[in-house]
């Protein structure tokens, strides 16, 4: 309203106080101008000044615009309303020059020089405006230049001053007035550079782009003693990213591409907090650009979802009592039968009478994935090995109709407690509840037809869920739990048993998405043991990696799977299936690692050695099919034992998977337990002298000898149980052994 | 693990037969096949034949929980019957009361149900007779005592308790920690 009212030219009031305002600028703008095309161009004395500053302005945007353009985010949001070229570049410019560090960091010198140029260009064009009436638009147009945030305000405001300073040139350039001569010529030259300036984008942008990758040590310095602006970061490591992928095009000369590269990796350590460590590891899985989806993806939740209990209710009644009670859900996709997906709820999902009823399961979408893989049939055996907090288990009984048996084992008593809750909560009968460490579990029970091993990991791809992986983990972490994670597979393969008739399966999986932890620890069991990869079932997902770095894994690894929050929506898992294909546990005949079959002809203490602890020392269950033991060359045991099913068997069959393998000692005593039974009258004898062999070479296995007792008992229970095939071997095979033995022996 | 003594046993179906009569032998011989209960640590549990023997593989200290537990003997041998036996309990009920759906909030913290939260009652309940408490969607929610027979529910007035609570399906979540 501090408008002077200028009775020759009548503004029209239409709608709304911007647009007057803005018909008002325009229309005094218009005024102005008409103004001087009637007359000579007075100009006082801030117009004077304004005119000289021009002068020096309009040489130096041209290098900073075309910078800006295609860096700046902003065009994203503004796409639809900005015009492209001269706009752009001022509002961009503006934006530089209010990074607060882009005046300390040379590196930024897109801001640098634009921005202040840019300002006064700006001032230039509004002070046009100024100059005649005061508008209010046009003070807050300054101001607001100032801050990044206006950058809308600037835009919109600027339309019509844009729009009367083209009019002002054209109107000079057309009548040619010397009066503003440096005008006139920065006119020009101004419009001439814009044209150019269009032209240079590309170059521009790539002059630009290397003198961002420029920090030196200095410049890092700086930044680490001055707080950084997470804006400026931002935009680096998007400007970074860019330059990494169009590298050969994009690159300074001389700068090498670890430069690069290590600039970025500070940058996402900063920007998203995480340690070095771990953005190193991911910078080593994920080309660049995902690495940045992976990152923004861990920033935000994945979606809640909810899986039915087929037990007690079906899919479409659940969703429709949810519904009632106002949950706004959605089937959660076409590979489940059983998931919603939560969008909103009015009432706490953890704490609906349905949920308390047992109707439903609060599990996250990559849970479901290892159990669809699994598959459990109606009246197996099956073990989960860590089954807290229990929603895999639940979601296997309701597989199999709670038929069958589960055994759900987990190594914390404490997390049991929560397994028991939901179990009971959701109805589940046919399941047991053990608090064993995962790793002792062929010895309590085998001969299982299906085991799941979710294993403990270092939670990389449920980051989401606990930012605090991001900072807590480091190499010796990692290790150990690879570590545990090779013997709870090893232990888990043992437990199952080959010849099941309708399993034989094993289900790895981890929430994590490090190599060490999953294909590594899959290629490791697959080396030390009779298993084989199979498919998962699961038709999305990518696949495993069959090499890494200068690991190279067992091209049968691409049938395992990985999930990935940026590209599935779900936690970062990994998925592998594995079959068992034999009982027997393939060694190496020397108790050394390194030597591979060795021929007969082996020092006989040696292999004795090794007999001892390979014969005993069978895959998993407790099943008897002593024929299978692949120790090769035993001729020392032959010549000791007569009836030694063993030595015989190893030397007649190779094992499949030559490995480097030290059996575990615990199956030891087992075995030597079942083969003196077997070996009926000579037991003693051979139990004895296997024993004084134990005794020499390793004093720990009489003590597992002793053990073998007591879980032969156990396992003769186990035998009868109508869940387990028949192990032992018959009297015809047995007879066969028996003359090959004997061949051999007369052989050597 | 063991199986349970006379008096064990007798106490238990005492128990239980308050809730569900004479259908206790439901529980036992069921089609598909043999259940039985074991005490394990003072808790009952409800199990089938087949479990059982692979559940012997297992030592004592480790074994957290086999079956269903139906509850656990007090130091004086009196028993308690926990939340997790309603599944079993539910089907072979004899006396019901439904709760509505205003009431049923406060059933599940643990609160006593008031005739003003009354939807129906089974004919002919006697009082303090153990009752199997339903949502109106026919859900179960519990267990209780009934406070008054049926005829006096009739006529009391709608702030006084007609059903005892004894045990809710909010307690899964309330008290986690007691269930094992």
């Amino acid at each position: 309203m501090g408008r002077k009212l200028d009775p020759t030219t009548y503004v029209k009031k239409g709608p709304g106080r911007k647009s007057r305002k803005q018909k008002g600028a325009e229309t005094e703008l218009a005024k102005f101008l008409t103004d001087e095309d009637t007359a000579p161009k007075r100009l006082s004395s801030r117009s004077r000044k304004r005119a000289g500053k021009r002068a020096q302005v309009t040489k130096k945007p041209k290098e900073s615009i075309e910078k800006e353009e295609p860096k700046k985010g902003f065009t994203d949001e503004n796409s639809e309303w900005l015009k492209p070229a001269k706009r752009k570049r001022e509002v961009g410019q503006s934006d530089n020059e209010d990074d607060s560090d882009s005046q300390w960091e040379q590196e930024e010198d897109e801001g640098q020089e634009g921005g202040e140029n840019n300002k006064g260009k700006k001032l230039l064009i509004e002070g046009d405006g100024d100059d005649d009436d005061l508008v209010d638009d046009y003070g807050a147009l300054e101001d607001s230049s100032e801050g990044e945030g206006e950058v809308d305000g600037d835009g919109e405001e600027l339309l019509p001053i844009e729009r009367a300073a083209r009019k002002q040139k054209k109107l000079q350039e057309a009548m040619g007035q010397e009066s503003d001569d440096d005008d006139e010529d920065d006119d020009k030259r101004k419009s001439g550079d814009e044209d150019m300036d269009e032209d240079d984008t590309v170059q521009a942008n790539l002059d630009e782009m290397d003198k961002f990758i420029l920090p030196g040590a200095e410049e890092i310095a700086k930044e680490g003693v001055l707080l950084v602006d997470l804006q400026t970061i931002h935009q680096r490591i998007k400007d970074n990213v860019d330059v990494l992928s169009h590298f050969a095009t994009k690159r300074e000369e001389g700068k090498e591409r670890t430069e690069y590269l290590s600039l970025l990796k500070k940058d996402l350590s900063t920007y998203y907090s995480y340690n070095n460590f771990l953005i190193d590891k991911l910078l080593d899985i994920f080309p660049v650009s995902e690495l940045i989806d992976f990152l923004e993806a861990n920033e935000i939740q994945r979606p809640v979802t909810i899986r039915t209990n087929t037990l007690k209710t079906r899919r479409r009644d659940l969703a429709q009592a949810l519904i009632n009670r106002g949950v706004n859900l959605d089937p959660l996709g076409k590979w489940s039968k059983v998931g919603l997906v939560i969008f909103d709820s009015s009432v706490p999902i953890g704490a609906t009478p349905e949920y308390l009823a047992g109707h439903y399961m609060l599990q996250g979408a990559s849970s479901f994935l290892p159990v669809m893989a699994l598959s459990p049939q109606e009246g197996e055996t099956v073990l989960d090995m860590s089954s807290a907090p229990g929603g895999k288990t639940t979601y296997m009984a309701q597989l199999m109709r709670n038929t069958g048996v589960i055994v759900a084992n987990d190594a914390s008593a404490d997390r049991l407690k929560s397994v028991v809750g939901n179990i009971h909560r959701l109805g589940v009968t046919n399941s047991m509840i053990c608090n064993y460490d995962g790793r002792q579990f062929p010895k309590v029970m085998g001969g299982f037809d299906r085991v799941l091993l979710d294993a403990p990991c270092s939670g990389t791809g449920v980051i989401s869920k606990d930012p605090a992986v991001k900072t807590s983990k480091d190499e010796s972490d990692i290790q150990r739990l690879a570590h545990l994670q090779k013997e709870l597979i090893l232990a888990a393969i043992d437990s199952v048993n080959a010849e099941s008739p309708s399993g034989g399966y094993l289900v790895y999986c981890t929430c994590s998405i490090m190599v060490e932890e999953n294909e590594w620890v899959v290629d490791y069991a697959l080396k030390k043991r009779n298993v084989k990869l199979v498919q998962t079932g699961l038709d999305f997902g990518k696949e495993g990696f069959t090499r890494f770095k200068e690991r190279r894994f067992h091209p049968s690894l691409k049938l395992s799977r990985r999930f990935y929050p940026h590209s599935h929506n779900m936690d970062g898992f990994f998925v592998a299936k594995l079959k068992k294909f034999s009982n027997t546990v393939p060694t190496t005949a020397v108790e050394k690692d390194g030597e591979e079959e060795t021929k007969p002809s082996e020092a006989v203490e040696v292999t004795a050695n090794s007999s001892d602890e390979d014969g005993p020392s069978k895959a998993g269950s407790k099943n008897k099919s002593k024929k299978q033991k692949p120790v090769p060359g035993k001729p020392a045991m032959s010549q000791k034992a007569t009836a030694n099913g063993k030595p015989a068997k190893s030397i007649g069959k190779k094992t499949t998977n030559p490995s480097t393998l030290k059996k575990s000692e615990k199956p030891t005593g087992q075995k030597k337990a079942k083969i003196a039974k077997m070996d009926g009258g000579t037991v003693k004898v051979d139990g004895e002298l296997k024993k004084s062999n134990t005794v020499k070479t390793e004093g720990e296995t009489t003590k597992e000898l002793k053990e073998g007792s007591r879980f032969e008992k156990k396992g003769d229970k186990q035998r009868k149980s109508p869940t387990q095939s028949k192990k032992r071997m018959g009297k015809n095979k047995f007879n066969k052994l028996k003359k090959l033995l004997k061949k051999e022996e007369v052989g050597q | 693990m063991r199986p349970l003594t006379d008096d064990e046993t007798k106490t238990m179906f005492e128990k239980l037969s308050k809730y569900i009569g004479e259908n206790i032998k439901h529980l036992v011989d069921r089609p598909d096949g043999t259940y039985c209960f074991r005490l394990h640590n003072d808790r009952v549990y409800y199990i089938s034949e087949t479990i059982l023997k692979l559940a012997t593989n297992i030592s004592r200290g480790k074994l957290v929980s086999v079956g269903t537990c139906f509850g656990k003997f007090t130091k004086t041998i009196k028993f308690r019957l926990h939340i997790t036996a309603l599944d079993f309990l539910a089907p072979y009920a004899k006396f019901k009361v439904w709760v509505k759906p205003g009431q049923e909030q406060s059933f599940l913290y643990g609160n006593h149900v008031l005739k003003s939260g009354l939807g129906r009652i089974t004919e002919n309940t006697n009082q303090y007779q153990g009752v199997v408490v339903y949502s109106m969607a026919d859900v179960p929610l519990g267990f209780g005592v009934a406070a008054k027979s049926t005829q006096e529910c009739r006529r009391v007035d709608p702030m006084s308790i007609v059903v005892f609570h004894q045990a809710d399906i909010g307690e899964f979540i309330r008290s986690e920690d007691t269930l094992t």
